[in-house]
């Protein structure tokens, strides 16, 4: 991806002293890898039990809304650690992920599953049985299959950060 | 030394040799790999934490337990073959990489630590399935295996870092 605007801005982040101070320390780098990971495990765990839960695999003696209100309030606080431990990456290498197409699209991919997420589980805090009525329950499931694709797809991509970069 | 000859046979496997032939074979397995421990650690985490007294303590550590794990073993299996292909790729080189050997030293412990935990406290699960805070034993094999695991993600990211 080659942006003008994104090459002057990963440029000027690069420059900071806050960028090199990443570069220059080698274990900052690896260590917020390492929390990034462990937050992403954190969320798609809690995501899988919501979104099977949706699809009717597991925790079918209890309701949705009570899955749900345990395993999807998880996802706020580990985005924001996710956000956090990710910037912290950017800064240390702003052109491997800025001026990256793979970069780019889980972005894009974080926020479509964050939306869907939000959309299937904020009814249930008003109305504990929403999504089991036929055409919405069915709607419902077709939202968990497309979360879960989603889900793994960040992942992939954040994993192909790494092979895309330079290309 | 009788295990080089071991590993050096393990990469003329034709899937070792594939993998290594192939550029892109590789990160597609490891992406998997990634998916698939990352899924088990965070299950995992979720049965430690109730365990621990910290999560979902108003559900039964029996209800928890048959919900997750499931779960955390077919993502284990697809951790266990995702990883196999990518030792065996570079069987010598990982072998031989001290992270690789810490990990692997740590997925043991983890190993041991639950079945420490299935044939000691988990007999007496009946007593305190329902109790918020489960006993002692429970609280310090759950610290332990978050302990692990936790090592096991950080060897494992570290095996990357040294083992080219």
């Amino acid at each position: 991806m080659h942006n003008a605007f994104v090459d002057v801005f990963a440029r000027w982040i690069a420059a900071t002293r806050m960028s090199l101070a990443i570069g220059e320390v080698r274990w900052i780098t690896p260590s917020v890898q390492c929390v990034h990971i462990l937050a992403i495990a954190a969320t798609l765990a809690c995501m899988a039990m919501l979104n099977l839960r949706v699809l009717g695999v597991v925790g079918r003696e209890e309701s949705l809304a009570s899955v749900s209100h345990r395993y999807a309030r998880w996802l706020w606080p580990t985005l924001v650690v996710l956000f956090l431990t990710g910037s912290v990456l950017i800064i240390g290498e702003p052109r491997r992920s800025l001026e990256n197409v793979v970069f780019a699209t889980k972005m894009v991919l974080v926020a479509t599953v964050a939306l869907i997420t939000f959309a299937v589980t904020r009814p249930l805090k008003q109305d504990a049985a929403f999504w089991d009525s036929g055409p919405r329950h069915r709607v419902a499931q077709l939202l968990a299959v497309i979360s879960l694709c989603l889900w793994a797809a960040i992942v992939f991509a954040g994993r192909w950060i790494a092979y895309a970069q330079d290309s | 030394m009788a295990l080089d000859a071991l590993w050096t046979a393990i990469e003329q496997i034709p899937v070792a040799r594939e993998i290594r032939a192939t550029g892109q074979l590789f990160p597609w397995i490891e992406s998997v790999h990634v998916l698939a421990i990352c899924t088990v650690v965070g299950t995992i985490g979720i049965m430690d934490l109730r365990l621990l007294g910290v999560g979902s303590v108003d559900k039964p550590v029996s209800r928890i337990s048959r919900q997750v794990l499931p779960l955390t073993w077919g993502a284990f299996a697809l951790a266990v073959v995702t990883g196999s292909l990518l030792f065996a790729s570079s069987a010598m080189t990982y072998a031989n990489n001290w992270p690789f050997r810490l990990k692997m030293i740590c997925l043991l412990l983890a190993g041991l630590n639950m079945m420490v935990f299935h044939t000691t406290t988990w007999r007496s699960a009946l007593v305190w399935d329902t109790h918020r805070q489960p006993p002692a034993a429970a609280k310090l094999q759950a610290g332990l295996s978050l302990g692990f695991w936790l090592c096991i993600i950080a060897f494992g990211r570290w095996i990357g870092f040294t083992a080219n």
